[in-house]
């Protein structure tokens, strides 16, 4: 896994309160991991701040699972 | 309409001097002080350097660590005390009805660690905006009585009452009121207050309304004392469960008190020095009294605001000899804050459930660090030094008085046909 991901996985399970195995690529924010439309803005902000990058709103909306955003990230991240 | 009496049917608290009901009790009954040097933060530039902390807290104690960082702390005490409150009225066993079921909670300042955290965050970056989308929610005072009907989908009527130190006598009114006019049958009242802050030990010091007594902090709260020099800041929460007598009765609940009269009043006078006459204070307790029906000479406690200030206690002194005459004598007076200090919004919460459970148990809690007399206050007065009086207590009053001019009082009166 790379350190992105393993960076992601780590924030989630911080922000979201779950277990590292349930954190899995096919995992979504809110129907899998508990998380409501404040937690999923706080993920944003987190990956934001972690990975030195802002995400605009419309991309954000893409972001609904653990692998979306490992993407997102592995692509976008400074 | 006839108004429906109310009664308390459950207790919660988390103090200083105890992290349950039945804790904070034995500490009031043993004298025990709750000030220490602070710990939440470095005090060590401050004029001020402790203060009475609920002692040991760690929210994994109480909440899954998700369900905690999304809580101020002023709302994890006010849950925890809830909760307490709720499961010793048998709420949910008994199956009450959620929608008759209110949450009227009272808090002077809302959620000042959070307030101040994510300001300091904001002040420490380039200026881009990082506001943390829980930083709202977990600020606003009325995320208290919120996250408490959250939790036990509680359907009633819900808000906080806000009025600085007189806070949560506030809510207690408020909740009386409601279910007195069949608004609700239950409600879930109290108050917490969690600002032992840089921001909230410094904006108090500012106003020089704090006891800087830093090498003897258990002896700094010392109402009544001629050499008092201001309150000490407490924190922490207390609830009541407030339910129509009837109400109670039928699910057969225990019932602590009933809760007979509230009044209310303004000093008008400055925003933050107490009126030397004590007029307002005169006026609230009037006020409560006739809302009881009763004569002063019923009343055999007075829990009183004391909150160890130079002006303030001797102006509610005064205020108690012209309402409750020759009958002053014959009063029990005594401050708790002298043991739990000042708990601002929460203060009243905490007040009314030692009133209670003063009726209860028929035992007056002392006011504690009474070294010498202050020649301004009359000495026949009996002001429970130092050791709690054993006495029966069948009528006990609260006051509360907090910044504005607010002033509150409520009266309880052990339960009868």
């Amino acid at each position: 896994m790379s350190e992105i991901a393993e960076k992601v996985k780590a924030i989630i399970i911080d922000k979201l309160g779950v277990e590292a195995s349930e954190v899995t690529p096919e995992a979504s924010f809110t129907n899998d991991l508990g998380a409501d439309s404040l937690d999923t803005v706080e993920l944003i902000m987190e990956f934001e701040k972690e990975f030195n990058v802002s995400i605009p709103d419309d991309q954000a909306e893409n972001i609904g699972t653990v692998g979306q955003a490992i993407s997102y990230l592995e692509e976008h991240a400074k | 309409m006839s108004l429906r009496r109310v009664v308390v049917t459950g207790l919660g608290a988390l103090t200083p001097v105890g992290k349950t009901a039945p804790a904070y009790w034995e500490g009031l009954v043993a004298g025990r002080s709750g000030a220490a040097p602070i710990t939440r933060f470095d005090a060590g530039k401050f004029k001020t350097r402790f203060a009475c902390e609920v002692k040991d807290y760690n929210p994994d104690d109480y909440f899954d660590r998700k369900e905690g960082r999304k809580m101020d702390i002023f709302t994890q005490f006010g849950l925890i005390a809830a909760n307490e409150a709720i499961a010793d009225a048998r709420l949910i066993e008994d199956d009450v009805d959620k929608d008759r079921v209110g949450v009227i909670w009272g808090s002077g300042i809302g959620g000042l660690t959070s307030l101040q955290a994510e300001c300091i965050a904001f002040a420490h970056g380039d200026g881009t905006p990082r506001f943390n989308p829980f930083f709202i929610p977990k600020m606003i005072a009325d995320s208290s009585s919120g996250n408490i009907s959250i939790r036990h989908k509680f359907r009633g009527p819900n808000f906080v009452t806000t009025s600085a130190c007189a806070s949560s006598s506030d809510s207690i009114i408020s909740a009386f009121n409601y279910i007195r006019l069949n608004m609700a049958d239950v409600i879930v009242t109290g108050g917490s207050e969690a600002a032992i802050t840089e921001s909230g030990v410094g904006g108090f010091n500012a106003l020089k309304a704090m006891s800087e007594r830093n090498d003897a902090p258990e002896q700094a709260s010392r109402p009544y004392d001629k050499e008092r020099d201001g309150f000490v800041l407490g924190e922490g929460a207390a609830s009541l469960v407030l339910e129509e007598y009837e109400h109670a009765k039928a699910r057969g609940a225990k019932i602590y008190a009933e809760l007979i009269g509230g009044g209310m009043s303004a000093d008008a006078y400055h925003i933050t020095a107490p009126d030397p006459e004590g007029n307002g204070v005169v006026l609230v307790m009037q006020n409560a009294l006739r809302d009881a029906g009763i004569k002063p000479e019923e009343v055999d406690y007075i829990n009183t605001h004391g909150t160890s200030t130079p002006l303030g206690d001797g102006a509610e002194v005064k205020a108690i000899q012209k309402v409750f005459g020759e009958h002053a004598y014959d009063l029990n007076i005594s401050s708790t804050k002298s043991m739990t200090g000042h708990l601002l919004g929460a203060a009243g919460a905490i007040e009314a459930v030692a009133c209670i459970l003063a009726m209860q148990h028929d035992m007056v809690p002392p006011t504690i660090n009474h070294f010498t007399d202050d020649p301004e206050l009359d000495p026949k007065l009996n002001f429970t030094f130092n050791e709690a009086q054993k006495r029966e207590v069948n009528v006990a009053m609260s006051n509360t008085f907090g910044f504005g001019g607010h002033n509150t009082s409520v009266i309880f009166r052990k339960i009868s046909e």
